[in-house]
């Protein structure tokens, strides 16, 4: 079960002659957890974007399961079993929080172009069984526009997971969330992505996060890898924390 | 005391947020408001400067009441506040952000100028006719700090500054938030990142589900780790 | 040669006085996000204002001074509808606003003749400007170099009022976030109330300056609206320089327009705004809009199919409705037809509106397109009747696989405006295409077969296929398919990354919106026994909107009950009143503030209070937020302030 999912291979990207992305290439198996991090600015999200194809690449390959996916729509790629989360969570806040699942599900399923039939009664058991997964079972019925922060997140996930998904793309999971909550998504994530075989690559600005839950760093700078390793390797390094990790602060862990 | 908030009780429509919550703030103090995502300590910050349409209880800033004032006029007695989501106006430049936030100068809190607040965040003074838009995440905290400061507060509310920022640019944060203090601003940021705020802050508070459940230093709240397992657990 | 130039001039000088107007809708639009649907209003307000001070202070400075102190006197009539009514309304659903300043402008054109009387007034003359000038040995008067000069003048103020002074950044700023102005220490209130102020003063001085070319008359706040909208949309809202340009842009086709394809004349500036659209979807200078903006119709209280008692409910209702000719006389039942017609098209923009988050601004497009293919397959192919009701809403079906295919690509006010370009076009060939349509007289003798012709047969076939197309919309709204079109509506970002083909999506919607608008249209025209290039004009756009809004755009069933409240109003109103406008427009400003958020909205909220209250059991209003999932389906959704607002 390590056969690549996603393979990078001199991924870029200019705006008006700036570099956001350059030359970056790497590779991530299944039920690894891999941590994109750097500076702001650093190309983290225009790196993020153009693997789900929200934005186009200028040049270099991204291959998912061995597919290559130049020229290919987001819902395209979602269809190659890639599942994505938000940094500023994007959900559906007219619905119900089943319902905001039970959508994801039609649209696997293709059946979202029928006109007739009531369609919140389709996919219940399923959408229960995600939410449950994500521990969300007691709030299908409530609005989603009520939710609060912490419970989108896990929504998302639970959203991400319906394609069953051999890839997933979080975005600062776990931003704007408790210390307590941060650690609990993100150990749910990963008892998922190690049980369902998933590759998972995550950005993320809690270094907490990062050092505990990353299999594996990379960190990108100016639009270039400068360093990628285990969090141990990558932690010590000194270009990382020039430019990057500071004194080591504010953030905890073995270190403080 | 130089901000007082008395029995504060918040509502968004029907839905109760803020539970008879207490804070009060020293001159030239920091205090640090703590507390998970929705704990309440954006609203609790919204509501000492009018943001929320039904708040009760009494808010006393420097002396005088200002619980049913409206926002702007709260802002101008020298009470600033910087928002979670930073609200860089994109289409303006640096100069021009700045210029927004200017009040006339104050008895009793430091004055400033664009060229005082060049100098605190170095970064702004190189980009003085770049559009917000155009500045990355840490440069637009640095800035819409700025803009606040322009108003030339006595006191600052700042909502999760460190929020989304790399850890490099956080120490940055640190020092810049000393500095201000050492002019003899009062601060009052709401944190998750616990080891930032035990860095720059005198006193603490904890707030959960909308209620107050610890105030004291930071050393209290250091020896207390039942308290702080019990709301900030990692 | 010669010629062209001069008509070049006329052009340019014309550019003058729409850029003014122009100007003040966008720099009001940028910051109070209100489309100022009375701002034709003012601008004729200005022109009726001038011609009574220059009437009656002479000479040059009585001149002068009339036309400046005319701009003043609408500015502050302007600040004051902002302080009595706008004020009241800034926090209500987007669009909502628009209903309000439309029925300002309902207002104004019957107060406007009552005060001036209804017939055409000619101003009197520029002092000092009255003459010509020999320009290529053809004469180019002297006021409309004036005018062309004022123009680039009136753009270099603006341009130093917004980024030299204070104020204008002031102004700047709380175009992109009010709320954050607010926060640094500014008066959000009074900002408000000069930008209005100063937007107003722009069209009231638009419409003095053009007492000594055109004639003052009680119509010509309609006619520039619809233009102002066209340069404001080319332009690119905000954009000051924009709507210079294409204000010239405008003029200039207008100008040239009529002399090179006279065919087309009317249909040519729509064209050019559409292909503008099609490739700039926010206007020549606009920016693109963030997507963070909460669409129309995105409510938080999440939407349930009828229970069965409801069903029951409505059921009994449409049966009582059936027995309604047992007592009602033929003239009774013509109008109930008539709403009942109505009814079914505003429920079919309802579903774009609301389900899809889609504002049309020109639906009355395929309410016609089916009105005219039922009048076409009647009276060019002799058609039976129920073989015209079920050809001819395939024309309005084919105007919505066209026109829809285009707009599906904008999103916001952007897709109003196209959707309104599209309309136009459509209305304009109605219009200018005499040898198929018979023009502005209309196709007649489109009447209804033999079993149908009584009112109470007619009546009756209105109300099933009425209740019949109402009954197929809602079920779409449950389906499948409604779920995908409001997921659009709700999060794009979120909708391309579960699969869902955004534009695909979007487009059907607005062809079943149409296929629903042209069943109603074809309807209609045996109704009336005629169609005419009214069936779809702006008017009859904006009626649907109103009957949407009123209803309450977040709901899913106000638009049949805004549909009946307002029709039944307008109908009743004009046979008693000479005032009809008057009191309609007043009437809706009152419906606006009392009920903003429509009829059927403040029902639900009604409702929703009271059922949270015994929920509660008396005990104190302990956050409701955590009663909600105890009673999960009962409807009761407390709001979620703090997370849309975030959401901005």
């Amino acid at each position: 079960m390590s056969e690549p999912i996603l393979e990078v291979e001199n991924l870029s990207k200019s705006y008006g002659g700036v570099h956001a992305v350059r030359g970056v290439s790497f590779s991530l198996r299944a039920g690894e957890i891999l941590a994109l991090i750097g500076p702001n600015g650093a190309g983290k999200s225009t790196c993020f974007n153009m693997l789900n194809g929200q934005i186009s690449r200028d040049s270099g390959s991204v291959r998912i399961l061995g597919r290559d996916t130049a020229g290919m729509r987001p819902r395209e790629i979602w269809r190659l079993g890639v599942g994505r989360t938000f940094q500023i969570t994007a959900t559906y806040p007219s619905m119900t929080v089943r319902e905001n699942v039970q959508v994801a599900i039609l649209s696997h399923h293709r059946e979202l172009g029928r006109l007739f039939g009531f369609a919140g009664a389709r996919h219940r058991t399923e959408a229960d069984r995600l939410l449950g997964l994500v521990g969300m079972q007691e709030l299908a019925a409530r609005p989603c526009g009520e939710l609060a922060y912490g419970d989108l997140k896990r929504l998302e996930l639970a959203i991400a997971l319906v394609n069953e998904p051999r890839l997933l793309l979080m975005d600062e999971p776990t931003a704007g969330m408790a210390p307590k909550e941060r650690v609990d998504l993100m150990r749910l994530t990963a008892s998922i992505a190690r049980e369902q075989s998933i590759g998972v690559l995550f950005t993320e600005h809690d270094m907490d996060v990062v050092f505990e839950h990353a299999d594996r760093i990379m960190v990108l700078n100016r639009g270039q890898l400068i360093a990628s390793g285990t969090p141990g390797e990558v932690r010590n390094n000194p270009d990382v924390k020039a430019v990057y990790l500071g004194e080591g602060s504010v953030y905890g862990g073995e270190a403080a | 005391m130089k901000l007082e908030i008395h029995k504060l009780n918040s509502y968004y429509g029907p839905a109760h947020i803020l539970f008879d919550v207490d804070i009060s703030v020293g001159t030239g103090e920091v205090v640090a408001l703590l507390g998970r995502n929705g704990a309440g300590k954006s609203t609790t910050f919204r509501s000492i400067v009018g943001l929320v349409a039904r708040r009760e209880g009494r808010i006393v800033f420097d002396g005088e009441d200002i619980t049913n004032r409206p926002t702007h006029e709260i802002v101008r007695r020298g009470l600033g506040y910087v928002p979670e989501d930073r609200r860089i106006f994109t289409e303006l430049t640096v100069e021009e952000n700045l210029m927004v936030g200017a009040q006339p100068a104050r008895d009793g809190a430091p004055c400033w100028t664009p060229e005082k607040l060049y100098t605190l965040f170095p970064n702004l003074g190189e980009m003085r006719g770049r559009l917000g838009g155009r500045m990355s995440g840490g440069e637009q905290q640095m800035l819409t700090i700025a803009r606040t400061l322009m108003g030339n507060p006595s006191l600052v509310l700042l909502d999760e500054p460190s929020e989304g920022l790399a850890p490099k640019i956080v120490e940055e944060m640190a020092n810049a938030i000393l500095a201000m203090k050492n002019e003899g601003l009062s601060i009052v940021l709401s944190e998750q990142n616990l080891h930032f705020a035990r860095l720059i802050s005198d006193r603490a508070y904890i707030i959960e589900s909308g209620r107050i459940r610890f105030g004291g230093t930071i050393r209290e709240l250091e020896e207390s780790p039942e308290i702080r397992d019990a709301y900030l657990a990692v | 040669m010669e010629f062209f130039v001069v008509q070049f001039l006329t052009g340019l000088a014309s550019a003058a006085s729409l850029f003014l107007v122009a100007s003040g809708l966008s720099i009001i639009f940028g910051v109070t996000r209100i489309v100022n649907f009375a701002h034709g209003a003012f601008y004729m307000l200005g022109a009726y204002v001038a011609y009574t001070l220059t009437e009656r202070f002479e000479g040059f400075f009585g001149f002068w001074g009339g036309i400046l102190l005319a701009a003043l006197v609408v500015a502050a009539i302007g600040a004051l509808l902002e302080i009595v009514l706008l004020r009241r309304i800034y926090r209500a659903p987007e669009l909502f606003q628009l209903l309000a300043t439309f029925g300002v402008t309902l207002m104004v054109q019957d107060l406007v003749v009552m005060i001036w009387g209804p017939e055409d007034l000619v101003g009197p003359r520029a002092p000092g400007l009255r003459g010509a000038v020999d320009i290529l040995g053809l004469a180019v008067p002297t006021y409309d170099l004036f005018l062309i000069v004022l123009g680039p003048l009136v753009l270099g103020a603006l341009w130093i009022l917004f980024h030299r002074t204070r104020w204008g950044v002031l102004v700047r700023a709380a175009t992109q976030d009010r709320d954050m102005v607010a926060a640094l220490g500014v008066n959000q209130t009074w900002l408000f109330t000069s930008v209005f102020a100063l937007g107003i003063f722009l069209a009231g001085l638009g419409g003095a300056l053009q007492i000594p070319r055109n004639a003052v008359t009680h119509l010509m706040d309609l006619s520039i609206i619809v233009e102002v909208f066209v340069v404001v949309v080319i332009g690119g809202l905000g954009s000051v320089l924009g709507a210079f340009i294409a204000a010239v842009l405008v003029s200039e086709l207008n100008a040239f327009g009529i002399l090179v394809f006279p065919k087309i004349s009317i249909v040519l500036v729509f064209l050019v705004m559409a292909c503008v659209l099609i490739v700039r979807p926010w206007g020549l200078l606009g920016r693109p809009e963030g997507p963070a903006r909460q669409p129309a119709g995105l409510s938080i209280r999440p939407w349930h199919p009828m229970s069965p008692n409801q069903r029951l409910l409505m059921l009994a209702l449409v049966v009582v409705a059936g027995f309604v000719p047992l007592v009602a006389g033929n003239y009774v039942l013509t109008v109930l037809a008539e709403i009942a017609v109505f009814a079914l098209f505003a429920a079919s923009l309802h579903f774009l509106m609301t389900v899809g988050g889609l504002a049309s601004f020109g639906h009355a497009a395929y309410f016609g397109l089916g009105a005219y293919g039922a009048a076409f397959a009647t009276t060019m192919f002799g058609a039976p009747m129920v073989a015209s009701l079920l050809l001819g809403p395939l024309l309005g079906v084919a105007g919505a696989i066209l026109f829809g295919w285009f707009c599906v690509r904008l999103s916001g006010v952007y897709f109003a405006m196209l959707t309104l370009a599209f309309a136009q076009i459509a209305w304009s060939i109605a219009f200018q295409w005499v040898e198929v349509t018979g023009g502005d007289n209309g196709i007649l003798g489109v009447w209804p077969a033999s079993w149908a012709s009584s009112p109470a047969a007619f009546y009756w076939l209105a109300l099933a296929v009425s209740v019949a197309g109402i009954a197929a919309l809602r079920v779409l709204v449950f389906s499948p398919f409604g779920y995908a079109l409001r997921a659009t509506r709700d999060s794009a970002l979120r909708s391309e990354a579960i699969g869902i083909d955004r534009a695909r999506v979007q487009w059907a919607a607005f062809i079943i919106a149409g296929t629903f608008a042209g069943i109603a249209g074809a309807l209609f025209a045996f109704l009336k026994g005629s169609v005419f290039p009214d069936n779809l004009a702006i008017p009859m756009s904006v009626d649907g909107l109103v009957m949407v809004l009123l209803g309450g755009i977040e709901t899913v069933s106000g638009a049949v009950v805004g549909a009946v409240v307002y029709k039944a109003l307008a109908i009743w109103l004009v046979s008693q009143t000479d005032l009809s406008k008057l009191v309609l427009g007043a009437v809706i400003v009152l419906l606006v503030v009392a009920f903003p958020k429509g009829i059927v909205g403040f029902a639900e909220d009604l409702m929703a209070r009271r059922r949270a209250r015994t929920d509660d059991g008396g005990a104190a209003l302990a956050a409701p937020a955590k009663a909600a999932p105890a009673a999960p389906g009962s409807g009761a959704a407390p709001i979620a302030a703090p997370k849309m607002e975030a959401a901005r």
